[in-house]
């Protein structure tokens, strides 16, 4: 992983890896220098009691400009090394993100919407934190590769305390690293989990309030909380043990430096100068040391980050879509053949679901809550494809439709609304290039939407916030039929679109889309005509919206079990007669009870 | 609302104040930590004490270095560190256990406390936010309190110890580290606000671009059907790259602001080596102390340095707190009585609008002048077009909301003074969008009533006439049912919803569309089932499906606000020109023709 983030940003791996190397060098320098001038300077001024300003001076400019050199180098490491991290977050970012838009909604249905959020923006953090420590640790290792060389042209013996240090920290922040990190995964996996819970909660909270669940939620919550504390904790304990040594070691290694110092300085073979020179080096190379440690410790949390962000990568199940487009003009028919359908790892919900609607036609799918309408409704416009089976339109098979195509053919208006945080053109165009603002108002005009949009403070270009919080249920679903109709499709597909609009709306809706397109119920651009009419495929219970039909598919238990007329099905489907005659049957027992 | 919301500007300390006001777990032992900070800061300053010692007594020796000092110095100094070591440990380990309980106390009372709130159900497109009340912005000060916090706690110490370490040894030299360190510390503090500023910019576009993608995931379906895959990738890649230019922004920022620190410490030895030798000639001070000086020297840099680093993830953690502490001033504006309120009477409930107004605050008037009393054991239905005003209605009526103007009593009791163990046990609505946890339907079902036996849960399903359809799931009452209950149709998740409610047993069920996705051979069934065994029970339901209607005894007809009918469905469709016979006339028509 960190290989391939160098490869992909080399440039600047280079100036934040060299940037350090040369501040790690610095620091050698300046080590020297300090027991150089202690050695050389302040020990004969003491002795003479005299020193020169030109010394002093010449002292002081050295400092000063190596602490300029240093301030250059630091410039290098840290921003060479934090670009790469934000460009490589940037560019997983917009790679994750990308894939979202291209996986299918069943791929998005078994992902939690929270998992896929954190895929995007923490899983991402993680896995590229260990880059920005990651040149100071390059510089580092080349800094005491430099020190020990220097240490053993300066002595062999102070030497040999530096190969015993510094292997001893290394190992050290190894053993710390591999204690670390199970007991940091799992408070990351606890903290999911709390967030999971809290998300959920908030979301069912007009659940949880009617019902009066608020101490049991808070309970639930709770023993999470309590998990995640107590994994912090541990991370915590071993934390306190394990840093306090590490600041300690260095400080034993300036101690093994004055005292051995001391012996070679009587034996002659050291200098004042030198023995504070590695005495002072050993002081300021603890800090750098823990550079590598940290990459360490942020290693695993890394990789588990990065392992999610390339599950979402490589995710399969892409509904690839082919280069065919859809042929002719006009209202485009939609043929099923023996089609089968389950969701993934559940038993099957269609089963040999073959039915025609034709170019032009009105077909209405009637069925029992559960019966699988809506899983029709996606496979029409190739939300999800078929485990067996074929749909065609046109007689082309949806997966051999280019991407433009199926959009420009079919469109599909669901049973709950989505509205996306944008102004009322937004949401009804949808930024398609070709949709004027006399298209976004025709189809409010023809979905009953234009009276309360021209009301709207900005009209067209009223913000509705986000998931359209500011509107009504009846409002957004008029909303989400617009944007529909707007885009003059071929086929038109409606899941029981209209559910949450009232009753004397919903007839106008109908009748609107009847009218504009003559005979048919279809919705028409301009003057109308075969030419321009639609193909529609309609989840309904009301019977006017059946009535409007030609044709009526019944389903029961994911099966097709009579196609025809609606006369047809009433005279001969008892369990269709059942179904649509309900309000009446039941108003028809009131009366005969009162 | 209280005013902490409208004061974005309060400083830093008067946050913390606050916070450790509403935390006091935090404040016990608060000295035994600090003391452990400070002894185990004595280990740093140790080893410039043993060089100066080392240097002045032992290899400075009059007769050449003298190894027996110098052995006894180390020795000394290494149980220093043995002892600073350990307390090191102790206060690491004490920290993070105070500070972990007691932000763990913190999230599970905010998470309490949100709840109460009805902005939580009013204003959906703000739970993302409050979710991250209860776990970014908590971990956000967890992590100040134990990396930064620690580091601040024991660089401050050190700069507190070191100070006094070098006062003893030369207060001139120290006054010359304080004057090379003072204008470094002028400008820290001027980036900080700088830092603060660019750190915001960072947080607000992390929150676009979760917004950005959280459409992306949430609206995956439309965005395919439409083929507009275009338009959200602009969109992400817009918020991808600002986030990314606000970052680098802020980490330039932060460099500069740290090389003022390293520049400080060039200029400090530069000035201690020249000061120091002119000190040193006029006897004032010995070799080892000046050599000291220099060690002490880096031991003062670390602490400004380390600060600002630490100051950054302060501002970050600071924000969090503020927004966790602003969530908890707020108020809850619909409020439990608590022990201060009454239970409701026993038996079935009346119900009485008294008066009753509601607008949405800064809003239009969105319920006017309500009077209406709905007899206990009555079965009401409450009709309207969209936006009449018929949610409000039932809002009111279950305190999901207080009214603006008026009040709403049930059983003769003001809604507001009865308390909500007693209301939420009573009274229970059922929503149009029947939320459904991730769990199976059973557990979902438990959601209502937890001891519910596995024969009183299959009753219940029975008892509505939705044997056959759960007996038709894969698992039957076992299924999951995914996540919001996507893996269930819309109207399937309605029945569960249902069911839950009737578990509940309550003497009032608010039935707000509660059925609107649900076929009408399953609907006259469960009304029918729901009639039977809610009867001697107050019912009211929102509708606009006028079957509901025609099947209740009485119907309020509302339209824009005003409640303009009211009487059995039979009474109100004989005046054909009125809204409720116009509304059951295209009822009829759809539902007939």
């Amino acid at each position: 992983m960190l290989g391939r983030a160098i490869r992909t940003e080399p440039r600047l791996f280079l100036v934040g890896a060299i940037g350090s190397s040369f501040f790690g060098l610095l620091v050698i320098v300046n080590s020297y220098v300090v027991g150089a001038v202690i050695g050389h300077v302040v020990v004969p001024a003491f002795a003479e009691r005299r020193a020169t300003a030109a010394t002093l001076g010449l002292i002081a400019a050295v400092f000063i400009g190596i602490s300029l050199l240093r301030v250059g180098t630091i410039f290098a490491r840290r921003l060479g090394a934090g670009f790469m991290q934000f460009r490589l977050q940037a560019r997983y970012r917009r790679a994750v993100t990308r894939r979202y838009l291209a996986l299918p909604p069943s791929w998005h249905q078994r992902h939690a919407t929270g998992t896929l959020l954190s895929n995007a923006n923490s899983d991402v953090e993680a896995a590229f934190v260990p880059i920005a420590p990651l040149p100071f640790a390059v510089g580092t290792i080349v800094m005491i590769i430099a020190a020990v060389a220097s240490l053993f042209w300066t002595d062999w013996v102070l030497a040999l305390v530096g190969v015993t240090l510094f292997p001893a920290l290394f190992g050290l922040n190894v053993v710390y690293s591999r204690r670390m990190s199970p007991r940091q995964i799992r408070a990351q996996q606890l903290r999911g989990r709390v967030s999971a819970v809290a998300h959920e909660s908030f979301d069912g909270a007009l659940v949880v309030k009617t019902m009066g669940r608020e101490a049991t939620e808070a309970q639930r919550f709770g023993v999470h909380v309590s998990d995640l504390r107590d994994a912090l904790i541990a991370v915590g304990r071993l934390r306190g043990l394990f840093d306090p040594i590490m600041d300690a070691l260095p400080s034993v290694g300036t101690l093994a430096v004055l005292l051995l110092g001391a012996w070679r300085l009587k034996t002659g073979d050291l200098s004042v100068a030198e023995l504070v020179s590695v005495a002072f080096l050993f002081t300021v190379l603890a800090f750098p040391v823990r550079a590598i440690g940290w990459v360490i410790a942020e290693l695993p949390r890394s990789v588990a980050g990065w392992e999610r962000v390339q599950a979402v990568l490589d995710a399969e199940g892409d509904l690839a879509y082919g280069s065919a487009s859809t042929p002719g003009r006009g209202p485009a028919g939609v043929v099923f053949d023996h089609v089968d359908f389950a969701y993934a790892e559940g038993p099957r919900v269609l089963h040999e679901v073959s039915f025609t609607v034709p170019a032009g036609r009105t077909v209405a799918l009637v069925g029992a809550t559960g019966s699988g309408k809506s899983t029709i409704a996606s496979l029409a416009v190739r939300l999800v494809d078929p485990a067996a089976g074929r749909i065609t339109v046109e007689g082309i098979a949806l997966p051999d439709l280019s991407a433009a195509a199926l959009a420009e053919t079919t469109a599909l208006v669901p049973q709950i609304p989505f509205v996306f945080d944008d102004t009322v053109r937004g949401n009804i165009t949808l930024d398609r290039e070709t949709l004027t603002d006399a298209d976004a108002w025709g189809a409010l005009r023809l979905a009953q939407a234009d009276g309360f949009v021209a009301k709207l403070p900005d009209g067209l270009d009223t913000a509705v916030g986000e998931r359209g919080t500011s509107l009504s249920g009846g409002q957004r679903q008029r909303l989400t039929l617009a944007r529909a109709l707007a885009g003059h499709p071929r086929l038109l597909v409606l899941d029981d679109a209209t559910s949450a609009v009232d009753p004397r709306v919903e007839s106008a809706i109908l009748g609107a889309l009847r009218d504009k397109s003559g005979s048919d119920f279809s919705p028409v651009r301009g003057g109308g005509g075969a030419e321009d009419g639609a193909s529609i495929l309609v989840v309904a219970y009301r019977r006017a919206t059946i009535a409007l039909a030609d044709e009526v598919v019944f389903l029961e238990h994911g099966r097709v079990v009579a196609t025809g007329t609606h006369v047809e099905l009433m005279a001969s489907v008892p369990a269709y007669r059942d179904l649509v005659t309900a309000y009446e049957r039941a108003e028809a027992e009131r009366e005969v009870n009162a | 609302m209280t005013t902490a919301t409208l004061t974005p500007e309060e400083g830093t300390l008067a946050t913390v104040k606050r916070g450790l006001r509403l935390s006091p777990e935090l404040r016990p032992g608060l000295a035994g930590t600090l003391a452990l900070a400070i002894v185990s800061m004595a280990g740093r300053v140790a080893v410039p004490i043993a060089v100066q010692q080392g240097i002045d007594r032992g290899i400075r020796a009059p007769g050449g270095p003298d190894l027996g000092v110098i052995l006894i110095v180390v020795l000394i100094t290494l149980a220093t560190l043995v002892l600073s070591t350990t307390c090191g440990y102790l206060m690491t380990r004490r920290l993070f256990t105070v500070s972990e309980t007691a932000l763990g106390a913190l999230r599970s009372r905010t998470f309490r406390h949100i709840h109460d709130l009805s902005m939580l159900h009013q204003q959906s497109e703000r739970r993302g936010s409050l979710t991250s009340r209860v776990t970014g912005d908590i971990d956000q000060i967890t992590q100040f309190l134990q990396t930064g916090g620690v580091m601040l706690l024991v660089t401050s110490g050190q700069l507190v110890v070191t100070t006094i370490v070098m006062l003893v040894y030369s207060w001139q030299l120290t006054l010359v580290v304080f004057a090379a360190f003072l204008p470094a510390a002028v400008v820290i503090r001027l980036f900080q606000k700088r830092l603060a500023s660019v750190y915001r910019t960072v947080r607000e576009r992390t929150g676009v671009l979760l917004g950005a993608v959280g459409e992306a995931v949430v609206g995956a379906t439309v965005i395919r059907a439409y083929g507009v895959a275009g338009r959200t990738e602009r969109r992400l890649d817009t918020a991808v790259g600002d986030l990314r230019s606000a970052q680098q922004r802020a980490l330039r920022t932060s460099v500069t602001s740290f090389s003022t620190g390293e520049l400080a410490a060039g200029l400090a030895l530069a000035a201690v080596v020249a000061v120091g030798v002119w000190l040193g000639i006029g006897g004032n001070i010995t070799v080892g102390q000046l050599t000291a000086f220099l060690f002490l020297v880096t031991l003062f840099i670390q602490p400004v340095q380390i600060a600002t680093e630490v100051l950054n993830e302060a501002q970050n953690a600071v924000a969090g707190w503020r927004r966790v502490l602003d969530v908890l001033d707020i108020d809850p504006d619909v409020a439990d009585p608590a022990e201060r309120g009454v239970a409701l009477p026993e038996g079935p409930l009346s119900v009485r609008f008294d008066d009753v107004s509601y607008r949405y605050p800064g809003g239009p008037i969105v319920l006017a002048d309500v009077d209406q009393e709905i007899p206990a054991r009555t079965k009401v239905a409450v009709v309207g077009e969209t936006g009449s005003g018929k949610t409000t209605f039932a809002k009111l009526l279950t305190r999901l909301m207080d009214p603006t103007t008026g009040a709403v009593l049930l059983g003769g009791v003001p809604l507001t003074t009865v308390r909500f163990d007693s209301l939420r046990s009573r009274v229970v609505m059922v929503p149009q969008d029947g939320f459904l946890f991730d769990a199976t339907v059973a557990e979902n079902v438990r959601f209502a009533r937890p001891d519910l036996g596995d024969d009183q849960l299959d009753l219940a399903f029975t008892e509505l006439g939705l044997a056959d359809w759960v007996a038709g799931l894969p698992h039957g009452v076992d299924t999951p049912v995914g996540e919001r209950g996507e893996a269930l149709s819309v109207g399937e998740r309605q029945l569960v919803a249902l069911v839950r409610a009737y578990v509940a047993d309550p003497d009032l069920l608010v039935l707000d569309e509660a059925t609107s996705a649900v076929d009408p051979a399953t609907e006259v069934r469960l009304q029918r089932a729901l009639d039977a065994v809610t009867r001697g029970r107050t019912t009211v339901a929102i509708a606009h499906r006028l079957s509901t209607a025609q099947a209740a005894d009485e119907v309020i007809v509302v339209d824009a606000g005003r409640v303009v009918q009211r009487g059995p469905h039979a009474k109100l469709v004989q005046d054909p020109e009125s809204i409720y016979a116009k509304l059951y006339a295209s009822w009829l028509e759809q539902t007939r023709s």
